[in-house]
Formats: structure tokens, C-alpha cells, sequence
């Protein structure tokens, strides 16, 4: 028989789950509005410095173009004007108008990156104030043994910068906590909001999983003594500052391997340029510098190269909306690809407390009658199990008169549960009295009365075994009137309740191929269902952390990427073994130290959100890929006949768009790939959105919008732009 | 009746295709992957010194293909020179230095460009002992390197990807040479020529006196086409009579080019677990070449002009015994493998439909390619399609397992980014550098202007892309063009080569990550149009520009 709780002490974990699924906390983002521009312009015009340049091979081939354009345009009144491109005359300002749309589509791009990072800097700004130091009360001899609340110890008092590893400290009420530690002694409720935007204070102790402490935040209440786990200036809020700046930022193995492939592109396309004159010089007539250079910018991927950064900043962004800081951007692309996920069943899959289910009655005793004693035995009973007891009697219709049937109005004296008699109850002033526990007590109270038939212990037992093979936990409730005679009433049916809307969760989980795996301390019998009605892919009973352990090994020795979430310092190594590990900032040091992502709000479900925004970090870089190569289709119709059309009339029939002129075509196509970009930033910085699904039908509709549309687009765009241009004199 | 006749030819090359698909398919991945050695490959292996047993790394590999390579480059280079005093010569002299290095290079390179006319320049032995044994050894380079990175997906965690020295010596013994064997019989059946009577003396019909070669023919030309070489043994090539009497042997010489590149993808989809995997890669080259080879037939057929629209088509330069679709189904064959062989002359295709031959190069040749390469290009394209795929489905990309990070993809890109290197600069080089454009206009060029720029154009997208046709109307036996494309043929055979291995060698060395529904599938008709797309547009976008100079010029004017 399973063993039986009725009144635990409040649960550890239910503080872990404050929100509901779905609904993650939002920061309120920055939007993209005027107001960012400006903030991000100083940014943009500082970028311009080719060093920095430089590391964006893409971009720093437009910013030579330009540089080159604007030396031509200078020089050209000096060598004659800019004569004619391809056999074909352009008007004075062309050089200047390439020039200028060079120049401005690296400013675009630039604005891009800035205003990703701006995005940051407000939240960065916050929580460099906690950074401020503070004075540190440091106990000098600090002996765990015979002070562990240092109350006799000498202090010293030294600035907050100068606290080292291992250094234990006292704080009390209104004081700072000068840095990053666990609680070695004592309780104190602490303001984070600095860190989590979360005003409720919370409560921090020594031992157990609550134990560590930010440097920053506020003690409010109560006396702790803590010991310093991070070195100075590298602190979490250092951490955080630098992860929201995106200072920290390293580049992915898929932004390296992205940006190798449109290198290589933009190589083949300078080769295209460079070998094109020389080419044209016997076929046809050479074309202008300016006109080659507006061709090359056209070629290579501007587009995605422009974004690329802001979509990278932008993704680490976005989980800093939802309040979970990733350590590496590495971690979040790696969430992207996750395809196992483990979830604690506490908290995540279930609400963390059994709830009655249902009334099971004894043969020959009427359901009211259990009902009625469940409810009353309950009514003292404070913890989530006992009052589920009452609101399901009550949906029954039991309904106790608050006059009478309050815990005060029940005329008897409540017996509280202990870990001894595994038993609450009431014994009534009547002289009757109530039980509910586990099985073995409560038969054991009723035998005491010794006038049980065994035929009745079967018919328990029966009981009791449904219920457990469900997954459930019996509750036996019996009774004992005035004269001592017992009776046993039946049984009160315990289930964990599965949290609203998961089981579509998994599915969608499923659909986009991800195996979830829960993970409990339950038997397997409990486990297996709760799993099935979950609708979890597999499950880990009895898990102990080292079996955790030997399950992530496991399914990484298959290849799958595993992603959990963990609190406690016994979760730490499985932390650090899994490919996304994130820890909850309830949790211990040690717990937050192992994983690559700490979520402020400590909701373990928001892995699967995260999740999600791995993948839209990914789809994001690959849609703008795909549109900028596919936009060369149209910018090459635009361009080419307007080089060669001046020798070869015929080559007129590629001009598709019925473009104005030869220079306005030109200009129009380069204008077109400077906008572009401003466009596509909002784009950039929300992530493409993501539908759960198959991948064959995310490439499907992911194809048809960027690669399709991305071919469409500009042929429309370059047109209508042409349309303006052509209004310019001498164009 | 002209539909009819070519709706016929299709189907017979299509159904005799599809019949040897799968049974030459499954033998040659019996073949690479057996570890059984017929005795006399153990006496060889023991004479060079191999433990044929013993498993190379990449670069082991590579070493085994570049050493092998150079020796064969300066072994015809030698024979060649030597020819004045080599049996069998037919009394020529010894070839040229510049044209020894060229032919040298072309035959080892798997290219077979022919600057020179062979039955006035190569006697019996250069052809036997530097050619054709060049003709089988280069083929089966190119599809143990094809192998070997097949290795590189199948394997997990390994270190190594086969044996050099094995692989080509199954290719040669054990592929290429029993096939020849069969093949030249149904060629000498078919009416081929196959003899060492060198020149014999005729008298023709007018009474005038002729000298007609003759010559080990047949065997000759079987592997020409059976290892996508396309040396010819007359200048002509599959247009002349000796080579190509009839209809049906051209056919049948279709069949002899496509067969192992086409079989390939089921080698390949056997060798990694899935035949799906070979379907998928088998449709992708089978659409590029139904398309190519419906485009290049419409447009010969529509030529304009009054000699064509009397002939009803452009029937210049073509066969009036193959047709103009026994010519256009050859010249797609040719171009799209990288044979080379011609029997119409694709200088004298419309000017249009004479940019669907260099377009099939600059493909890259793997719709359905060389031996060899055709697949190992065709899988570094997928490798660059399931790298913008996969991150559009939100996942680091995977192609069977293997994720393709930014080792895999550096490797690709650069793979892409040499044959338009070699056939762009060239081109410019030949008009860029003035001493050497004044050659070219003078003594190469014989259609001056925008023609000429094809003839250039065309001449460097068949040498890096070891095709090794010719678009005629040009003179290469000129010390540019012989130094120039006997340079762009080694360096767009080795630098593919040596980008293959390595990314076979860190393929190898993956694990292999299981398929979920996240992943993306590489083998429905999605990724198959996938692939196609990539194929083409990458080619479009690089030679656009140059395409419009030349024959989109030429035929939009």
C-alpha cells in the first residue's frame, strides 16, 4: 500500500508555480518607433568604423563600395563627368545618388544592431543601479560549529567590491546583500524586483533548494548570514548587464556557419564584378565603377547580412522578456534543437498537490455519509488535499452552515496529523470521532476497537488496490460512534490534477519533434498514469538524481539533445550535463551555476516556451537568408539589361519591370536594397512567428513566404520605386 | 513523325536506364563496401605495397588520389613527348611541350579536352597506354571519392572512409572493365571500328584518293563514354561514322554515359540505409535533365532563319543520321555528365540553345554528372539546400543524421565557389591581360565579337568542369589555351577533391543524430524541388551576367 499523507507541511514546490501555462510574464518590449531610431542613431554612425565593420564581411564590402562611390563622385567633375556606363549615358548626379544609398544602407544596418541593443540597455541601466556598492558587514573568523550565527563573531565592515570567494557575511533587515551567495543561517524575506521585476518579496533560508541570494537585492525582514560564491564583477547582475547588452555575445555555431555560407557567396559575386568588365570590354562596351559596385551590393546577401546580429540579440531578448536569462547565445540555439525534454512532474505537469477526485463509499454505507464525514474531518485540515475534500463534498451538496460548520462551530476537538499516527481526524464532543489516513493507520485505529468483520478489510483492501493502480492515493475514512464501536466509510480518491492544456502542449511538442520525458519520485504505477493522462511521451519513476542523470547520458548517447530544469544543488550535475539546462532562480547557487539559463520567474513550463524561441531564433536567420537570395532574381532583371542594353538593344526584353531608364533602374534596384532592410527590422527584432508543426509544413509555408515571396517582392518594390526615381531630372 | 521518333528514343534511353538503376546500383555498393579480393588484386596489392584491409583518414586518402594523379600526369605527359620513338606510332612525331601538358592534365583530370585533332596527332600507343588507361583510372578516381564520402555518411564516429587504393582497383577490374568489355562488343556489333590498320588509301566515288584511319575504335570509345571521359579517337568525335555509325549507337551511347552516374544515387542510398535517400538524389538529376533536355530540343527544333525553317530545324553542325533530337538527347547527355562527346557541333546550335550545353556545365555537372562527381557535387548541393532548409524549420541542419555545421558548410561553399572561379577568371584573363587578348582575337577567335566571347566562355566552363566538349569555331592549341585550361582542368578536378574528402573525413567523424518529426526530410518531393531550385538559381545568380554578353546576347539581338 502506498504510503499516505494527509496533512503535510504546505508544499515545498507550490511557490515554484505562481503562473498559469500560456501566460509568461512580459516584460513590456521595446517597440520600433521613432523613439528607438533616435536612441539608436549615435550607435548607428559609430558602427561606421571599418574595425568594427570589418567583423560583418558582408556589410564591410557595401561600406568599401561606398567609400569608393563617394572618392568617384568627388572626382569625377575633375575626369569629365561620368560619361557613359555600358553604352548607355548617365545623368550628373547618379554617382552621387549611389553613393548616398551605400552609404545608407550600412547605416540601415547599423540601425538595426543598434536598436537591438538598445532594447537592452534600459534593463541593463536598472540593474546597474543594484550594482552600486554597498558596505558589506564581513565576519572575520567565521566558525560554523559552535556560531553558526555569528552572533558573537567579530565584523568587519569593507566595501561590497572588495568581498572575495568564501567570505561569509551578515545581513539584516534593510540592508543590501553586498553579493551572490547562499543563506548559511537563518530566514529572511528578500526584495528581488530588482533582478525579476517581481515586487512580492520572497522567502530565502538556509538549507534546502531557497537558499541563494543575489547581490543587489534588498533583505527585508530578519537577520541571514551568507556566504559570497561569486567573484567581484562577475557577479549574476554582472552577468546580466553584459547578457542584455549584448556584450557577452559570442557567435553561434549556426551564425558562424551562416555567416561562412554568405561569405562565400558575396566572393562569388565580387568575382562575378570584377571578371565582368574585362569580359564586356570585348563582347560589348565596359561599365562605370559606380554601376559595378551598385550590381555587386545588389548580389550579395545585404539583406541578411544587415540583420544578421539584430536577430541574433534580438532572440537573446526575447527571453529576457519572458524573464529567463540564457547565458550563452549557444544555449539558445541549442533549445532550438532540443529533442528530448525532461519535466519534473511536480509543478510542471501536475499543480503539485493531490486533489479529491472522488468518494468511493464502503458496501451498505450511503455516499452522503462518507461525504459528510470526509468534509467534517477535513474542515480543520489547512493543507490543499484537505480543503479539495471539502469543495468536492460541497459540489455533492454537503454544505456546513458556517454557524455551525465552520471549524470553529463544529463542537469537537480537531486532531491534527503527525507523522506518528499518519492520521487526522475529529473527535466529536458526542463522544464519536472521525479518521482519515493512510490504509494502514486508520485500520489499525479501527481494529483497536476490535469489532470488525474481515470480510470488510477485503472489501477496503479492493478499494484501496483501484485506486492505487490509477495512479491515485486511497484516503480511508472511518468512524467510531460514542460507544467505541468502528466503522469503516470508504475511501476518498487523491489524484495529482494535470495542469489545463497540457496534454495539447505535448502534442504540439510532439508534432515538432520532441519527446518529453516526466520525471517523478513517484512508483511507477502512479507515474505510468499520470503520464498517460498528461499524455507524456515516456516517464522516470522513482527518479533519484543520479538516475536522472544516467537518462540524460542515455538519450545523449543516441544523439538527442536533452533539456530540463532544476532547482536543487542535487540537480546540478544533471545541469550541467544536459544541452539546455535551465534553473530556476528560487534555486541554490550551485543549481544555477550548472545550467546555461537561470528563468527569473522560476516556472519550470517555460522550457517549452523557450523552446519555441530557439527555433524562431533559427527560422528567423534562415527566412531572411532565403528572401535576400531570392530577392537577387529581380535586382538582376532590373540591372543587367540596364548595363548592356545600350550595345545590344534586344537585351530590352529583360526589362521585365519596364524600368525608366538605364540609370533609374539601376539606382531604383540599390534604393530598393537599402530599404529593404528598415523593413524588415520589426521582422528582425519580433523573429519570424512560429507554428508548431511537422517540419515538412514549416518548410512549406516558410518556402512559399520568403523564398517566393521573396522573389515577388522586389520586382514589385523596384518598380514602384522606379516610378518616383524617374521623376528626378536627367534620370 | 520527327515527335514520334524522338518520344521513342526517350523512352527506350529511360526504360533501359531505369532496368539497370537498381541491380549496377546495388552491385557497385556490394562492390565498395565487400571485403573480399580477387587473387590477382592481392598480387597487386602486395606489389605497390597495400594492405587493402587497412582503413585510410581523409587526408591518408587524399595522399593515395593526388600521388596516383601526379604520377599519371607526368607518365602521358612522358609518353607523349616520347612518341617519335615509341612502337606503334604511326611514324608521328613526338607532341608538343605546351599540348603534352594539356592533354596530360585534360585525361588524368577525367576531362578528355582535345586541343589537337587525334588521328593526325596521338599514335596507337600514346592513345592505349597514356589515354585509355587514363580513361578508366580517372573514372574510377572520381567514384571512389564519391565513395568515400558516401563512407563519411553511413559511418558514425569513424576515423576513416575506405581505402583509396582498393576503391580504384575495384573500379577499374571489377566496374569499368567488364562493362567495356560488353559494351564494345555491342559498339563493333553496331558497326564501330575496332582494328590497327593505321591509314589505309582508298579511292572515292570522284576518283579522288583519301586517307582513312583506322584504329582500335570501339574499345576506345566505350570508355570515353562509360567513364564520361569523351576523348574521341578522331577529331569529330561521336559525329564521325567510324565512332558513332547509327542512330541506335548513339542511343546506345546514351545509355553507356548515363548508366553508372544515374545508378550512382541507388550505390549511395544502399551505402547509408535508406533507398529512399538514392530516389530522392536520383530525381533531382533526373528532372535538371528532363528539363535541359526538353529546352535545348524545343529550341533547336523552333530555330529561326530560312535554312532551318525549311529543314524544319536548326540542322546545321548536327548528324542528318542522328536528327535533330538524336543530337540534342547527345549533346544534353554529354554536357550534363561530364563526358564531353559530341556528335553535332555545339557551336552551331542556335544561339540560344547553344547556352543549354554550357548552362549543363555550369550546373556543375550532377544532373547526372561525371562518374563520381556528379554525385559528390550533387550531395555538397544538398548539404548547402539542407543548411537553408534546416534553418528554416528551426533546427540545426542535419543531411542523414550528419549536422552540418560551419566545418561541413565552409567545405561546401568553398566546393561552389571554385569552377565559377576558374571559368570567370579565365575568361577575363584570356581579354584582360593585352598580350594574351591579341593571341586570343587573333589566332583563336574565328567568329569575332559576342560569338567569340561564347567560344571563350564555353572553352573554360568545359575545362574546370572537366567536361571537355568544345563549342568549335575555336583554336585552344595555342600556348594560352593549352597552359590556361590544362590549369583550370586540374584545379577544378583536385580542389573539388580535396574539399570532398575532408568534408567526407568530418562527416565520418559525426555521430549520427536520430530523425524526429523536427526533422527535416531529404527524401520527398519537397526537398527534391528543394534541390533543384538551389542547383539552378546558385548556378543563375553566378552566371547571369556573363550569359547575357554571350548567347542571350546573341540570340535576343
Amino acid at each position: 500500500m502506498s504510503t499516505v499523507s494527509t496533512g503535510t507541511a504546505p508544499d515545498a514546490v507550490a511557490e515554484h508555480t505562481p503562473r498559469q501555462m500560456g501566460s509568461p510574464s512580459k516584460r513590456p518590449a521595446g517597440a520600433f518607433g521613432p523613439a528607438q531610431i533616435m536612441q539608436a542613431l549615435p550607435g548607428a554612425f559609430r558602427k561606421l568604423d571599418p574595425r568594427q565593420m570589418w567583423r560583418n564581411p558582408v556589410m564591410f564590402l557595401v561600406e568599401v563600395g561606398a567609400a569608393l562611390t563617394t572618392v568617384l563622385a568627388i572626382a569625377e567633375p575633375f575626369v569629365g563627368g561620368p560619361g557613359t556606363s555600358g553604352g548607355t549615358a548617365v545623368p550628373l548626379t547618379f554617382t552621387w545618388a549611389i553613393a548616398v544609398w551605400l552609404w545608407l544602407t550600412v547605416l540601415f544596418a547599423n540601425l538595426a544592431e543598434s536598436v537591438a541593443e538598445g532594447r537592452g540597455k534600459a534593463q541593463a541601466d536598472t540593474l546597474r543601479q543594484t550594482r552600486t556598492s554597498t558596505i558589506a558587514r564581513r565576519v572575520t573568523a567565521y566558525d560554523e560549529v559552535t556560531d553558526a550565527a555569528a552572533s558573537r563573531a567579530s565584523i568587519v565592515e569593507v566595501p561590497s567590491g572588495d568581498l572575495r570567494l568564501g567570505d561569509v557575511v551578515v545581513v539584516t533587515a534593510g540592508e543590501s546583500i553586498p553579493g551572490d551567495g547562499d543563506i548559511i543561517h537563518g530566514i529572511a524575506s528578500v526584495d528581488e524586483s530588482a533582478i525579476t521585476g517581481e515586487s512580492a518579496p520572497v522567502v530565502r533560508e538556509s538549507g534546502g533548494d531557497r537558499s541563494a541570494v543575489t547581490g543587489g537585492t534588498r533583505v527585508l525582514s530578519d537577520r541571514i548570514v551568507v556566504r559570497i560564491t561569486s567573484k567581484p564583477g562577475e557577479t549574476f547582475v554582472d552577468r546580466m548587464i553584459a547578457l542584455v547588452e549584448g556584450a557577452s555575445r559570442q557567435k553561434t555555431p549556426n551564425e558562424i556557419a551562416l555567416n561562412i555560407l554568405l561569405a562565400s557567396l558575396s566572393i562569388i559575386f565580387v568575382i562575378v564584378t570584377l571578371t565582368l568588365n574585362p569580359i564586356a570590354s570585348y563582347a560589348a562596351a565596359p561599365v562605370s565603377i559606380p554601376v559595378l559596385i551598385a550590381l555587386l551590393v545588389c548580389l550579395i546577401p545585404t539583406t541578411i547580412g544587415a540583420l544578421l546580429s539584430a536577430i541574433g540579440i534580438a532572440g537573446i531578448d526575447r527571453l529576457v522578456q519572458r524573464n529567463v536569462l540564457a547565458m550563452s547565445g549557444r544555449a539558445v540555439e541549442a533549445a532550438g534543437d532540443v529533442t528530448t525534454l525532461l519535466l519534473d512532474k511536480t509543478g510542471t505537469i501536475t499543480y503539485g498537490n493531490r486533489r479529491a477526485s472522488e468518494f468511493v463509499p464502503m458496501p451498505g454505507v450511503e455516499a452522503s455519509e462518507l461525504e459528510r464525514a470526509a468534509a467534517l474531518s477535513s474542515l480543520a485540515d489547512p493543507t490543499p488535499e484537505g480543503s479539495s475534500i471539502v469543495e468536492l463534498a460541497a459540489e455533492r451538496g454537503i454544505r456546513f452552515d458556517p454557524s455551525t460548520g465552520s471549524e470553529n462551530g463544529v463542537d469537537g476537538e480537531v486532531v491534527p496529523f503527525t507523522a506518528q499516527t499518519r492520521m487526522s481526524g475529529l473527535d466529536l464532543s458526542d463522544g464519536s470521532s472521525i479518521r482519515k489516513g493512510a490504509g494502514s493507520a486508520v485500520i489499525a485505529w479501527v481494529e483497536a476497537s476490535g469489532r470488525i468483520a474481515s470480510s470488510a478489510f477485503d472489501e477496503l483492501e479492493q478499494r484501496v488496490e483501484a485506486i492505487s493502480n490509477s495512479g491515485g492515493t486511497p484516503l480511508v475514512v472511518a468512524a467510531k460512534d460514542a460507544e467505541g464501536a468502528a466503522r469503516l466509510l470508504g475511501v476518498v480518491h487523491l489524484k495529482d490534477v494535470v495542469k489545463d492544456g497540457l496534454t495539447e502542449r505535448f502534442a504540439e511538442l510532439r508534432a515538432m519533434g520532441i519527446r518529453t520525458v516526466m520525471i517523478t519520485g513517484d512508483n511507477p504505477l502512479t507515474a505510468k498514469a499520470i503520464a498517460a493522462e498528461a499524455g507524456v511521451d515516456d516517464y522516470l519513476a522513482e527518479a533519484t538524481p543520479e538516475d536522472k542523470m544516467a537518462l540524460i547520458k542515455r538519450e545523449q548517447a543516441g544523439g538527442n539533445l536533452v533539456a530540463m530544469t532544476g532547482d536543487g544543488t542535487n540537480d546540478a550535475p544533471a545541469l550541467a550535463q544536459a544541452d539546455v539546462g535551465v534553473a530556476m532562480n528560487t534555486g541554490t547557487s550551485a543549481a544555477k551555476e550548472a545550467g546555461n539559463m537561470v528563468d527569473l520567474d522560476s516556472d519550470p513550463t517555460k522550457l517549452i516556451e523557450i523552446v519555441r524561441i530557439g527555433k524562431q531564433l533559427l527560422i528567423t536567420r534562415g527566412a531572411l537568408t532565403t528572401f535576400s537570395i531570392a530577392n537577387d532574381v529581380a535586382k538582376y532583371f532590373a540591372i543587367i539589361p540596364a548595363m548592356f542594353a545600350g550595345v545590344f538593344p534586344g537585351l530590352a526584353v529583360l526589362n521585365v519591370m519596364q524600368l525608366h531608364s538605364p540609370a533609374s533602374a539601376i539606382l531604383s534596384a540599390i534604393i530598393f536594397n537599402a530599404i529593404v532592410i528598415v523593413f524588415l527590422i520589426p521582422l528582425a527584432l519580433r523573429g519570424v512567428r512560429y507554428r508548431a508543426g511537422g517540419a515538412s509544413a514549416i518548410l512549406s509555408r516558410n518556402l512559399l513566404v520568403y523564398g517566393l515571396g521573396g522573389i515577388v517582392a522586389p520586382f514589385i518594390g523596384i518598380k514602384l520605386i522606379d516610378l518616383v526615381v524617374s521623376l528626378i531630372p536627367g534620370f | 513523325m520527327a515527335v514520334l521518333f524522338a518520344v521513342l528514343q526517350a523512352a527506350t534511353l529511360a526504360l533501359i536506364l531505369a532496368l539497370v538503376y537498381r541491380p549496377l546500383g546495388d552491385y557497385m555498393a556490394r562492390l565498395y563496401t565487400s571485403d573480399r579480393d580477387w587473387r590477382f588484386e592481392r598480387s597487386l596489392y602486395r606489389l605497390i605495397g597495400v594492405d587493402p584491409r587497412s582503413e585510410q583518414s581523409w587526408p591518408a586518402y587524399l595522399r593515395g588520389v593526388l600521388a596516383f594523379s601526379v604520377v599519371g600526369v607526368l607518365f602521358v605527359y612522358v609518353l607523349q613527348r616520347a612518341q617519335a620513338v615509341l612502337p606503334y606510332s604511326l611514324g608521328l612525331p613526338a607532341v608538343p611541350e605546351g599540348l603534352s601538358f594539356n592533354t596530360a592534365a585534360s585525361f588524368v583530370a577525367n576531362t578528355n579536352w582535345q586541343s589537337y585533332s587525334p588521328e593526325l596527332t596521338m599514335g596507337y600507343t600514346v592513345q592505349l597506354a597514356g589515354l585509355a588507361v587514363q580513361n578508366f583510372v580517372s573514372a574510377a578516381v572520381g567514384i571512389a571519392v564519391a565513395v568515400a564520402l558516401v563512407r563519411g555518411f553511413a559511418r558514425r564516429g569513424s576515423g576513416t572512409i575506405g581505402n583509396f587504393w582498393v576503391d580504384l582497383f575495384r573500379g577499374s577490374f571489377r566496374l569499368l572493365l567488364p562493362l567495356s568489355v560488353i559494351g564494345a562488343i555491342v559498339l563493333m556489333i553496331g558497326g564501330v571500328v575496332q582494328n590497327v590498320n593505321g591509314f589505309t588509301e582508298i579511292t572515292t566515288l570522284a576518283g579522288n584518293s583519301q586517307s582513312l584511319p583506322g584504329g582500335p575504335v570501339a574499345s576506345q570509345e566505350v570508355i570515353k563514354l562509360l567513364g564520361t571521359n569523351g576523348g574521341g579517337f578522331f577529331n569529330v568525335n561521336s559525329a564521325h561514322p567510324f565512332e558513332n555509325p547509327t542512330a541506335w549507337t548513339s542511343l546506345f551511347q546514351n545509355v553507356l554515359m548515363l548508366a553508372i552516374p544515374f545508378a550512382l544515387p541507388r550505390t549511395f542510398g544502399r551505402m547509408v540505409g535508406s533507398n529512399k535517400q538514392g530516389y530522392a538524389i536520383l530525381a533531382v538529376m533526373a528532372t535538371l535533365y528532363v528539363v535541359s533536355l526538353a529546352a535545348l530540343s524545343a529550341l533547336e527544333a523552333g530555330g529561326n532563319g530560312t535554312a532551318p525553317e525549311l529543314a524544319g530545324g536548326a540542322l546545321e553542325g548536327k548528324e542528318a543520321r542522328f536528327g535533330i533530337f538524336g543530337s540534342t538527347l547527345f549533346g544534353t547527355t554529354s554536357t550534363l555528365t561530364s563526358t564531353g562527346a559530341v556528335n553535332s557541333m555545339h557551336d552551331s546550335f542556335t544561339a540560344i540553345g547553344g547556352m543549354m550545353p554550357m548552362l549543363n556545365m555550369m550546373l556543375g555537372e550532377v544532373a547526372p554528372g561525371g562518374v563520381g562527381s556528379g554525385l559528390y557535387g550533387m550531395l555538397v548541393l544538398a548539404i548547402i539546400a539542407v543548411f537553408i532548409a534546416g534553418l528554416l524549420v528551426g533546427r540545426t541542419p542535419e543531411y542523414l543524421g550528419k549536422k552540418i555545421g560551419p566545418r561541413e558548410i565552409k567545405l561546401a561553399s568553398l566546393y561552389i565557389l571554385v569552377t565559377p572561379t576558374l571559368v570567370l577568371v579565365g575568361t577575363a584573363l584570356s581579354f584582360a591581360i593585352p598580350a594574351i587578348r591579341a593571341d586570343v582575337e587573333s589566332v583563336s577567335i574565328w567568329n569575332p565579337g559576342i560569338h567569340g566571347m561564347s567560344e571563350v566562355l564555353y572553352a573554360f566552363t568545359s575545362a574546370s568542369n572537366n567536361n571537355g566538349s568544345a563549342f568549335a569555331g575555336l583554336t585552344a592549341n595555342t600556348p594560352w589555351f593549352n597552359t590556361a585550361l590544362g590549369v583550370a582542368m586540374l584545379l577544378g578536378r583536385f580542389i573539388p577533391i580535396v574539399l570532398v574528402l575532408a568534408l567526407a573525413g568530418s562527416l565520418a567523424a559525426q555521430d549520427r543524430v536520430p530523425a524526429t518529426a523536427g526533422t527535416l526530410p531529404t527524401h520527398r518531393p519537397q526537398f527534391v524541388g528543394l534541390l533543384v531550385g538551389v542547383t539552378v538559381i546558385v548556378t543563375a545568380l553566378t552566371y547571369f551576367p556573363v550569359l547575357t554578353l554571350g548567347p542571350l546576347a546573341e540570340g535576343l539581338n
